[in-house]
């Protein structure tokens, strides 16, 4: 057996629950212990496990992070600006090292009894609208990650939409990291409710301050009622030095669409994993991803779209750039159920590699229990295409805004899918910035 | 005619992918002179083009190539561009994703900067662009389209005529530009060639007919075969070469 930290985690639990969780509702206590004997039966997952093959956690497991400390003090809005965040009129909820950070913060007036906040304010209220909800999609027993954040998180944020209830700007959720001294760990929470016929877009917008060993355990549970609309970006831009493990659990009622745009920019290793699970007859999935990854990073992205019910459809467009060693992992997972007839998937994954020692790895899985049902899958790995960058060089561009063009290109594909103009302006432009990091602009 | 040399090139040896492809080819070009440049399919004429604009993959291995006095062989294909040459090329590439307005906006002040002029903006270039539409009868909505992507073979085609109206090179060298065009659209595309004609610039025309020729009547014409110029003549050479074809090179004269 390889020996990892998992009795630093189990042993700092006593204290964590008596001190730091001590407000807890008793449903939360025992969902919390729950959690901690999960992840101490199991450890860290290994590549022994099949879902884990590509991407290995070894490092990460040995590791005994500390809680982050709080942090919220040393940073300063004009910090906050020197990480341009998107600027829209929006509600800004900033979390730093896990903690909600007030006074970084923009909550605006919601209409329409929308309740919007942190999870920590949320939870000692009698009123606490989060029972039922937290840990009903994100399980503790389903797997050693989601059990670690149920067992340590403290804050991120709550929305709850109530039925018919519209949201046209954007919530804004930054994940702020601070990494300290030493390797440090942050639990940021995200739980959205919408209710009948609602309609939502959220943003988790994931970012570090400074360098430094810090590891970021994500969950983001999101239940949409029949009819609701939701559209979440999920925006990992952390250091270089960081590791992003992430769980989104999504459950869609009849009717309902989600719609989910998962970008990968920053991280030493990244693991965007999505479960969606199509509850209800008529439910819309739809996936999109974007990841660039250069040097030594690791990005890996594991979706498993369940169609439980009938006439689901779901789509997923997945596209990297990778580069130097960089490694991609891409694995789309689509069941279809006994009796989910008419049931759509379409899976697509393109990759730019610009370097000969850059890797991915796609690998679509289909489990498919019903027969009339409709399932294609393509995959693709390619270089920037030679014939297009004369093409452009010889009408006087440069080789490297021609790359960039080209680039811009292939991203465009998937950030044209986001569907409020400004966000996809703000995400194009972050985007490009971080293509033009890779060799591209060394060639 | 004594006018200055604008492009020099002696001797000249290529390969690509390992294949030599030009060997030994001689050509001048004066300002302000149009050179027809013909000869059998696979001879290398698209391969002296791309030797001109730059293109990566095509080496050179022998000779010189001299633009106003300077190596060319060293210039990057988009000093070169800014420097004012222009390939029209045989076959244009579809780049989807990147619309047409915004890549000649791009490639419009990537040369004026060059040649120091102010940079356009939007409003201006959108103006420029229009009025060098109408020159090769373009419909505007090409403009918002993705570069070349789904166009015609013919409108791939004026789509170059039109780059090189905004761009106004020096030296232009169309390559093939009439095939794939009707009647209509080859008056349109000479017509466009024909009003960048004058004392300064220079172009050099590749095409296997005559009928282009009667358009944009050319100074000289080549026959290249084998990677080398084997015939010069004036344009009643172009008469010539239609009525009989190339099997005279084999036989006679030219043979490699
Ligand atoms: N990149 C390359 N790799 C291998 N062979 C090449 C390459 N480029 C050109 N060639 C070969 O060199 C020869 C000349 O090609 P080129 O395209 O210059 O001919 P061309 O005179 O333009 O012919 P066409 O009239 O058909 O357009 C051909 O045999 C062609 O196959
Ligand atoms: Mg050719």
């Amino acid at each position: 057996m390889t020996r990892d930290a998992r009795e630093h985690y189990v042993a700092g639990f006593g204290q964590f629950a008596e001190r730091e969780a001590a407000g807890d509702p008793p449903w939360l206590h025992a969902l919390r212990k729950q959690a901690i004997a999960r992840f101490a039966e199991t450890g860290f997952p290994t590549r022994d496990d099949e879902a884990w093959r590509y991407t290995n956690l070894g490092p990460i497991a040995r590791t005994p992070f500390e809680i982050a400390a709080p942090a919220s003090a040393v940073i300063g809005r004009a910090d906050l600006e020197r990480l341009s965040f998107p600027v829209f009129a929006c509600s800004v909820f900033v979390f730093v090292n896990g903690r909600f950070a007030p006074s970084l913060s923009a909550p605006r007036a919601l209409a329409g009894g929308i309740q919007i906040g942190n999870l920590a304010a949320a939870l000692p209220s009698p009123l606490c609208p989060l029972e039922g909800h937290l840990g009903s999609l994100a399980r503790p027993d389903e797997g050693a990650l989601v059990a670690l954040n149920t067992a340590f998180f403290t804050d991120g944020v709550m929305l709850h939409v109530p039925a018919g209830v519209e949201i046209e700007t954007p919530i804004h959720v930054v994940y702020l990291s601070v990494p300290g001294e030493r390797a440090t760990i942050s639990y940021p929470r995200t739980l959205v409710v919408a209710g009948r016929g609602s309609r939502a877009t959220v943003v988790e917008d994931f970012v570090s301050l400074g360098g430094g060993v810090a590891f970021t355990n994500a969950v983001c549970e999101i239940a949409l009622a029949e009819g609701s609309a939701v559209e979440h970006v999920s925006l990992q831009r952390e250091h270089e030095d960081a590791a992003h493990l992430g769980a989104i659990r999504v459950r869609q009622a009849r009717d309902s669409r989600y719609k989910a745009h998962g970008i990968s920019l920053g991280g030493r290793l990244t693991r965007n994993d999505v479960l969606a699970i199509l509850d209800g007859p008529g439910a819309d999935c739809e996936l999109n991803g974007f990841y660039v990854a250069s040097d030594a990073q690791h990005v890996d992205n594991h979706t498993t779209i369940d169609h439980a019910r009938p006439q689901g459809t779901s789509r997923e467009f997945y596209k990297g750039v990778l580069d130097d060693r960089a490694r991609g992992v891409f694995s789309g997972k689509v069941i279809v159920r006994p009796g989910a007839q008419k049931t759509s998937a379409q899976q697509t994954n393109k990759n730019l590699l610009l370097s000969a020692d850059a890797e991915i790895d796609s690998k679509p899985q289909l489990e498919i229990f019903a027969d009339d049902v409709r399932c294609s899958h393509g995959s693709s790995i390619g270089q920037l295409d030679e014939d297009a960058l004369f093409y452009l060089r010889a009408r006087g561009i440069d080789l490297a805004t021609a790359r960039s063009l080209l680039m811009r290109a292939f991203s465009a594909e998937i950030t044209a899918r986001i569907g409020i103009g400004a966000l996809r302006e703000r995400i194009d432009e972050l985007l490009l910035a971080r293509m033009l990091r890779t060799r591209a602009e060394a060639a | 005619m004594s006018s200055e040399i604008l492009l020099q090139v002696e001797g000249l040896c290529a390969r690509a992918a390992g294949n030599e492809i030009l060997r030994g080819l001689d050509l001048t070009v004066r300002a302000g002179e149009v050179h027809a440049v013909m000869g059998p399919n696979g001879s290398g004429k698209s391969t002296l083009a791309n030797v001109l604009a730059g293109r990566p993959g095509v080496e050179v291995t022998a000779g010189k190539v001299l633009y106003r006095g300077r190596n060319l062989v060293e210039m990057a294909p988009e000093e070169r561009a800014r420097e004012g040459i222009f390939l029209a090329f045989q076959y244009p590439v579809e780049i989807p994703g990147v619309t047409n307005l915004y890549f000649l906006k791009a490639a419009a002040n990537a040369v004026r900067k060059h040649r120091g002029l102010e940079e356009l903006d939007a409003m201006d270039f959108l103006s420029l662009a229009r009025r060098k539409m109408k020159l090769v009868e373009m419909d505007e909505k090409m403009m918002s389209r993705a570069i070349n992507e789904g166009f015609s073979g013919g409108e791939k085609k004026r789509n170059e005529v039109l780059q090189m109206a905004i761009l106004e090179p020096v030296l232009s060298i169309l390559d093939e530009t009439d095939s794939g065009l009707d009647i209509d659209a080859l008056g349109i595309v000479s017509r466009g060639v024909n009003s960048l004609r004058s004392a300064e610039r220079s172009m050099i025309v590749i095409t296997h007919y005559q009928r282009l020729l009667d358009h944009i009547v050319p100074d000289r014409v080549h026959v290249l075969a084998g990677g080398r110029i084997v015939r010069s003549g004036g344009k009643e050479l172009a008469l010539e070469l239609e009525e009989q074809g190339y099997a005279w090179i084999e036989g006679g004269a030219g043979a490699a």
